[in-house]
């Protein structure tokens, strides 16, 4: 009876031995994305195809992917940072080059991103667009009504200028708690430079934040879809595709709450999520599998038509849904686009005096 | 082995021979005291020489983000000529900007009353856990310790759901008549208090209920026997003998709270000023490790020297006591 039991154990260690072993051979690719920013079925359908394992991490702030990666050994094979932070990240020698004779299907790509992406990586030579959106206004359409008296709001002015954002005050207001996306905004408000770090330009932005800061309950990047979405407030700048994910949990809460967003006509900042390899990346050929795989016009669409951002890929564009390919507020008209901006990473110097103008604003110290 | 060094120091003939036993039960005791001693050096005090380090390099674009990263590749020559590039120039730039003096005085401030609420709230679940019969005891405990069985991060969520406007603290007053405006707790300074005394309360009740419960409860009979009323013996008897587990149980609470950033973070509104999110900001918004490791070493230090010197004196009066 022992002895039964003695091989029985012997064995199924064995077996647990011959397993491991086994996975060890497995292919497999490391993706670290952002929460919330894919249809899971594209990532089995890649192990499908390809039989490379896909292990799948996320995150939800480039600060955090940052320090992950300025740390160094992070295991990751794909990371997906935003295109500012990206481009400090390569002078910091995080990623390496992309071998592009791997990665037949970069010929999909739409030149009107590629073009705007190449400002933070020259040559896209180390990454790819993912998605891609703009900073804008979201809101509740039927509190916004009762307050103004319309729901048809359109500029920059409805947060920037105190009288108006007073009568929003009530019914609640979230600001991104993201000086970088904020702060441009007000620049572009006032008819400045959007990139612009002179000590004159910041002094103005300043002032027009500390005297609407009463109005706002709160600076936050991520509790506003939320708080959007149960009517908890009535007024947040945000992230497109948020804004998006807010309309839909109304919709399925069905509480009649009713979430609109829009891009001011003053024009408002783009960004471009872009997948990118660490030059420490345990499996190269894995990550160009996946990078071009991810490259698929039917593919990518595919996300696209889970997240409700727009993608850089031009091929993909016949099988986005019609509803949200053709939603401006999702892929801008050419003349809205034409108004749209990019910002520059900030130098160490001028981040601190943004960061520090930031904290002032917020805490009022 | 002490036993064999007390039986053998009895008789002269094995005199060298004890004198060796008692030095090898010297060396065990040694030991014994070694492994906390190691204990501390691998994960105290090597954590805050590089931390330490750190605060003395200067910030950079690379990887890692700061300058001088020690290599050993240039032998002592090169180590000493990266020693030479450290400095103290990010202490003396905390200095310049009253905003870090005042993120410690907030913070020390915040933790110093949800300390005191903490201690006012568990004392009498403390004193109620210890008089309670000896059979219920264990269970009590068991409740005291349940909540550590959920994510904290998942019973901060739940307080928002508590306190915010609509929810369900606002609905039942509502309902009861109490108010007719819900009341705005939520992102204000009584949501952090509240969020720090909840999450922190089993900190408090633990020493003090091993304080209590230790307490022998015939010198109460003996104080009322002689006279004193209840009330004067609790705070003549009871409250004096209990003052080992409330110093242990308001540093338990004080010293996280200091530095807490989700509480606030996820309760308090943003004119919360504490030196968690200062040092967030500074490591993750500036990508300045340097200076965010002066404010962490700063932080230490703050903590560190009160409490020393509070050690210090009580360890003193305790001698005057005998």
């Amino acid at each position: 009876m022992v002895n039964k039991a003695f091989w029985l154990a012997a064995t199924s260690a064995l077996a647990t031995l011959i397993s491991v072993s086994a996975y060890a051979q497995e292919r497999v690719v490391n993706v670290y994305n952002w929460s919330d920013y894919i249809d899971s079925s594209i990532i089995t359908d890649f192990t499908k195809e390809t039989g490379i394992k896909v292990v799948y991490d996320v995150f939800d702030s480039n600060e955090i992917l940052e320090t992950k990666l300025l740390a160094g050994g992070s295991g990751y094979d794909v990371v997906v940072p935003t295109a500012n932070f990206l481009s400090r990240q390569i002078s910091a020698g995080v990623f390496q080059k992309l071998d592009k004779s791997k990665l037949p299907n970069l010929t999909n790509m739409w030149d009107v991103v590629s073009e705007r992406t190449a400002k933070y990586d020259p040559g896209n030579e180390y990454s790819i667009n993912y998605m891609w959106g703009t900073v804008g206004l979201g809101f509740n359409k039927k509190k916004v009504e009762e307050a103004l008296g319309t729901d048809k709001i359109d500029s920059w002015d409805i947060v920037f200028n105190p009288e108006k954002l007073a009568k929003l005050s009530d019914c609640g207001v979230y600001f991104l708690d993201s000086p970088t996306d904020v702060i441009p905004s007000v620049l572009r408000y006032l008819g400045l430079d959007p990139e612009s770090t002179k000590a004159e330009d910041l002094a103005k932005v300043e002032e027009v934040l500390l005297k609407v800061r009463p109005y706002v309950r709160k600076f936050h990047s991520s509790e506003y879809i939320n708080a959007l979405a149960n009517g908890d407030i009535c007024m947040a700048i945000g992230w497109s595709g948020d804004v998006f994910q807010a309309r839909d949990r109304a919709v399925e809460a069905k509480q009649g709450v009713e979430v609109g967003y829009v891009i001011p006509k003053e024009g408002a900042e783009m960004w471009f999520d872009q997948m990118a390899v660490p030059a420490d990346a345990p499996h190269l050929e894995e990550a160009h599998a996946f990078l071009n795989y991810m490259m698929k016009p039917e593919v990518i669409a595919k996300s696209t038509n889970f997240v409700y951002f727009p993608n850089g890929n031009k091929a993909s564009q016949a099988f986005v849904n019609k509803e949200i390919f053709e939603d401006p507020a999702v892929y801008p008209t050419p003349e809205v686009l034409d108004k749209l901006f990019t910002v520059s990473p900030y130098d160490t110097k001028s981040q601190r005096q943004v960061t520090r103008l930031w904290t002032k604003v917020v805490t009022g110290q | 082995m002490s036993d064999t060094a007390i039986v053998a120091s009895g008789s002269s003939p094995y005199q060298s021979n004890s004198a060796i036993v008692r030095a090898a039960s010297a060396v065990k005791n040694r030991l014994v005291i070694i492994v906390p001693y190691l204990w501390l050096l691998f994960f105290f005090l090597v954590p805050f020489i590089i931390v330490f380090k750190i605060s003395l390099s200067q910030s950079a674009i690379s990887m890692p983000p700061y300058t001088p990263a020690f290599d050993l590749s240039g032998g002592i020559g090169g180590f000493w000529s990266l020693v030479k590039q450290l400095s103290f120039d990010n202490y003396v730039w905390l200095t310049q900007d009253a905003l870090y003096f005042n993120a410690y005085v907030s913070s020390l401030v915040i933790a110093g009353i949800s300390t005191v609420l903490t201690l006012v709230v568990g004392y009498p679940i403390a004193y109620g856990m210890a008089r309670a019969p000896a059979t219920l005891r264990p269970t009590l405990l068991m409740l005291v310790i349940l909540p550590f069985w959920t994510s904290f991060l998942i019973r901060v969520y739940a307080w928002i759901g508590i306190l915010k406007p609509e929810g369900l603290l606002n609905q039942l007053l509502q309902g009861l008549g109490l108010i007719n405006e819900p009341l705005i707790i939520l992102n204000t300074h009584t949501a952090i208090f509240i969020g720090i005394v909840y999450s922190y309360l089993p900190f408090m009740i633990l020493p003090l209920y091993s304080a209590l419960e230790k307490m022998d409860y015939s010198l109460i009979e003996a104080a009322q026997d002689l006279g004193c009323k209840p009330i004067g013996a609790f705070w003549k008897v009871t409250f004096p003998l209990s003052i080992p587990g409330v110093v242990a149980g308001c540093l338990l609470v004080f010293i996280p709270a200091v530095g807490e950033f989700v509480i606030p973070d996820l309760l308090g509104g943003s004119q919360t000023l504490m030196i968690g999110r200062t040092l967030w900001n500074e490591f993750f918004n500036n990508r300045d490790w340097p200076v965010a490791s002066a404010v962490a070493i700063i932080l230490l230090l703050v903590l560190v020297i009160p409490i020393m010197i509070f050690q210090h004196v009580q360890a003193r009066s305790q001698e005057q006591g005998r």
